[in-house]
């Protein structure tokens, strides 16, 4: 399944690879790219790159299996990634992350049936003196409390 | 050009911005920085400058380290010392501008200190602060001061001399000088970084990497992110030096892909690097050729151990090997290889510049310089620090970090992050070395330093770091895959309420065989947590386990909240906002929570008016309060229902 026309994947493929040599070392870097470029690594374009880098098609689903970056399945427009750091954790993330899953209607790891969010959790920002931390799209809001989050994601929504 | 060129040139620009009559204003970007609200302070700035028709030479700058009074901006005026601002807001910028830039009014009442030389009344010093005073800052001498994206501010401030340096000495000469300054690896497990060096220089063949490990992955770390945000250059001299004592010619950057910021300015510092020559063939035209490349991790915690992330280097899984043969001898695509992490490149090269000595006169006899800590958790000021080895806990909690929020206990402070353990009060004298931290059972780290206090139970720490260990567990070793398992259910079971007398001893049987049956760090270090927490807190974990109670009042199935009817004045407010309808009552009766409904999301204990205090949570035992709501005043202390 994919969100582009078959062409449109191949287009936008062709693009993506044209500045890499065909080296083993460029898989990860060619996954990046294409999820990047594409939300997430549908089959078919990990084929093409198994092609291209003339590996087989199993090491690079198990190379793109391995890392928690990588995602085969559409994620939402706009990406809600909450810290389960350890300050964040000491700090009451736990209690964010709740009321986050209240609001969107969703568990880390999904995305809600419209496209618009994704929700995730990430072992650590490195924000952490500014716990608990949430993350929506690249903006990063610290010291969260559970009344925020029904307000910064209202918000988002209008962006 | 030569480097004396570049140095005048650097210079030169450097002093004609000191000298400049604008004023400065510089704000703290960094990423932490940006989350406080650096953005909007951004705006409001350019938007006060415009409105008064006044120029201004703007700088965005890294982290200083005071991170609970983000967002920072600092103002200098000509021949003025340079002022720090903190807890600044968009509101407060047309004020201070017009305040201080317009009426020469410096607003002390909002300045944290001032920088530089000469000083201003009612002002104190920065680096005097509490926070401040016990520090010296060697790998982060930068940070803050200079802009990270300028690559002549950095060499300004004697940055690349070290690199001038070592390329009038011999590689040898090199090594030894590394040797003599006592640097141990700062990423954690503390090997000497002279000694790493030449093995690696001493491996036969004529193609050997140097990698700088920028994976930072332990949650509650944020020293590297800090450092490559604040001063690039810092980190990218070290490693041109690392390779040339070594004779390496091509390197890696091994960065996380969530510090997206860092990356940006390693990629700029590695461009203006080669308009300067400082990259590529001939370097300052001397014999050393050197390439740097960027590689992004994509979310593996495994991968910060050295096998793992040059099998993750060349494209493959990120799984660890046996050790032999050693990256030195036998590293990337199999030549030798050199790993330092961040911190150790960045004090390369402050040692090549100020000296081995210089550099020896800090810290303890086996613990050489100072180690930097990402200071978080249950703490008043939350920062990046940098310290002499051999400082105590206890000034670090104390001094710097100006003790426990809202007057509550210490209980632990938690060092090394999930390859780490967590130390009591009583261990708080300890002085901070990599010999007695490892002795207390927990380890230096790569400085990670979160700080619990009595309202986190030490039990539900230990099963978070072993939900993280467990989940990173790359699953090549058999007692790391499934004996993290293994804990993480027992731990959980405990923390529910479910665990049995037995499990405190399994625990620290699995611990032996997982440690002594794992290839990497990750296996061999994920039972410190509970097994420090063992150590030192197993009364909390015979709580959980004999009477079902959880001491710091955390674990959700062994808490329950009661409303006290004999102060309950029955106004609706827990009512109207429980998300679960567990709690009945009406106007004027003493409310009542169905336990059988609550889900103890603490919502009632909230919201309950200060005044009232009628809710309370409690673990291990039960309070009579009526079944059903009854008239307030009817209600008296200890109603038998």
């Amino acid at each position: 399944m994919s969100i582009l026309p078959e062409t449109e994947v191949k287009e936008k493929l062709k693009e993506i690879l044209s500045p890499y040599s065909g080296k083993k070392d460029e898989l990860i870097p060619i996954l990046q790219e294409a999820q990047e470029q594409f939300g997430y690594l549908p089959s078919e374009v990990m084929l093409e790159i198994a092609k291209f880098l003339r590996l087989p098609e199993s090491t690079v689903f198990g190379v793109s299996t391995f890392y928690a970056q990588f995602k085969f399945s559409p994620t939402g427009r706009k990406k809600v990634r909450l810290c389960r750091g350890t300050a964040c954790h000491v700090r009451g993330a736990q209690r964010i992350l709740e009321e986050v899953e209240k609001y969107l209607g969703i568990k880390p790891g999904e995305t809600t049936e419209d496209l618009e969010y994704s929700l995730e959790t990430i072992a650590c920002f490195g924000s952490c003196a500014l716990a608990p931390v949430m993350v929506v799209g690249d903006n990063v809001y610290g010291r969260m409390t559970p009344k925020k989050v029904a307000q910064i994601l209202s918000n988002a929504k209008s962006d | 050009m030569s480097f004396a060129e570049i140095r005048n040139r650097a210079r030169a620009e450097w002093e004609a911005l000191e000298g400049s009559d604008k004023p400065r204003i510089l704000i703290g970007s960094a990423t932490c920085g940006r989350a406080a609200g650096a953005g909007p302070v951004l705006e409001a700035i350019n938007a006060t400058l415009a409105q008064h028709n006044l120029e201004a030479i703007i700088t965005q700058v890294g982290c200083i380290g005071l991170c609970y009074t983000e967002p920072l901006v600092d103002i200098i005026k000509p021949s003025r010392p340079r002022i720090c601002y903190g807890n600044v807001t968009p509101e407060i910028i047309p004020q201070l501008i017009e305040d201080y830039i317009i009426n020469d009014n410096p607003r002390p009442d909002l300045a944290l200190g001032t920088l530089g030389e000469g000083s201003i009344d009612g002002i104190p010093k920065l680096f005097e602060l509490p926070m401040l005073k016990p520090q010296v800052r060697i790998a982060l001498r930068n940070c803050g001061i200079i802009d990270p994206e300028n690559i002549n501010h950095y060499i300004a401030s004697g940055g690349y001399s070290g690199l001038e340096k070592a390329l009038g000495m011999a590689p040898e000469a090199v090594i030894e000088e590394m040797k003599k300054s006592g640097l141990r690896g700062r990423g954690g497990a503390g090997f000497p970084t002279g000694l790493k060096w030449e093995f690696c220089r001493k491996s036969p063949g004529t193609i050997k990497y140097v990698i700088c490990n920028a994976d930072e992955g332990d949650p509650g770390a944020f020293m590297d992110r800090s450092l490559l945000e604040g001063d690039p250059h810092a980190v990218l001299e070290g490693i041109l030096i690392g390779a040339y004592a070594i004779g390496a010619t091509d390197g890696y950057i091994y960065i996380r892909a969530e510090y997206p910021l860092a990356i940006q300015r390693l990629k700029v510092a590695l461009q203006q690097m080669e308009q300067y020559g400082l990259l590529g063939d001939n370097i300052l035209g001397s014999n050393l050729s050197f390439h740097v490349k960027i590689k992004e991790g994509a979310g593996a915690f495994v991968c910060g151990e050295e096998t793992a992330m040059m099998a993750s280097i060349e494209g493959k899984r990120g799984m660890p090997r046996s050790r032999p043969p050693f990256p030195a001898q036998s590293g990337l695509w199999g030549k030798p290889t050199n790993i330092n992490n961040v911190e150790t490149w960045a004090n390369v090269s402050a040692i090549m510049q100020r000296g081995a000595d210089w550099y020896a006169s800090y810290g303890s006899e086996k613990s050489k310089g100072t180690k930097t800590f990402a200071l978080a958790g249950k703490i008043n000021r939350t920062g990046l620090i940098e310290v002499p080895m051999g400082i105590t806990l206890q000034e670090i909690v104390n001094d710097i970090g100006g003790g426990i929020p809202g007057g509550k206990q210490f209980k632990a402070v938690q060092t090394g992050g999930p390859s780490g353990g967590c130390l009591p009060a009583s261990r708080l004298n300890l002085p901070v070395d990599y010999e007695s931290l490892t002795e207390a059972g927990s380890i230096m780290g790569s400085g990670g330093m979160v700080v619990i206090d009595e309202d986190t139970c030490i039990v539900d720490v230990a099963r978070y770091f072993l939900s993280f260990t467990q989940a990173e567990s790359c699953g090549k070793c058999v007692p790391c895959r499934l004996g993290t398992k293994q804990m993480l259910d027992m731990l959980e079971n405990i923390c529910n309420g479910q665990g049995k007398p037995e499990n405190i001893d399994l625990l620290l049987e699995v611990s032996k065989q997982i440690k002594a049956g794992s290839l990497c760090a990750l296996g061999g270090t994920a039972p410190n947590p509970v097994l420090t927490t063992i150590r030192y807190f197993r009364d909390e974990y015979e709580a959980h386990i004999k009477e079902k109670r959880c001491p710091a009042l955390a674990c959700t199935e062994l808490i329950s909240f009661y409303i006290l009817p004999d102060k309950c004045q029955g106004c609706g407010i827990c009512l109207r906002d429980c998300p679960s309808e567990a709690i009945s009552g009406g106007k004027r009766m003493v409310h009542v929570i169905d336990q059988d409904k609550c889900i103890k999301c603490g919502t009632c204990l909230e919201v309950c008016p200060e005044r009232f205090g009628a809710v309370v949570k409690i673990s291990g035992e039960e309070i009579a309060v009526p079944k059903e709501p009854v008239p307030v005043t009817a209600a008296k202390p200890n109603t038998e229902t």
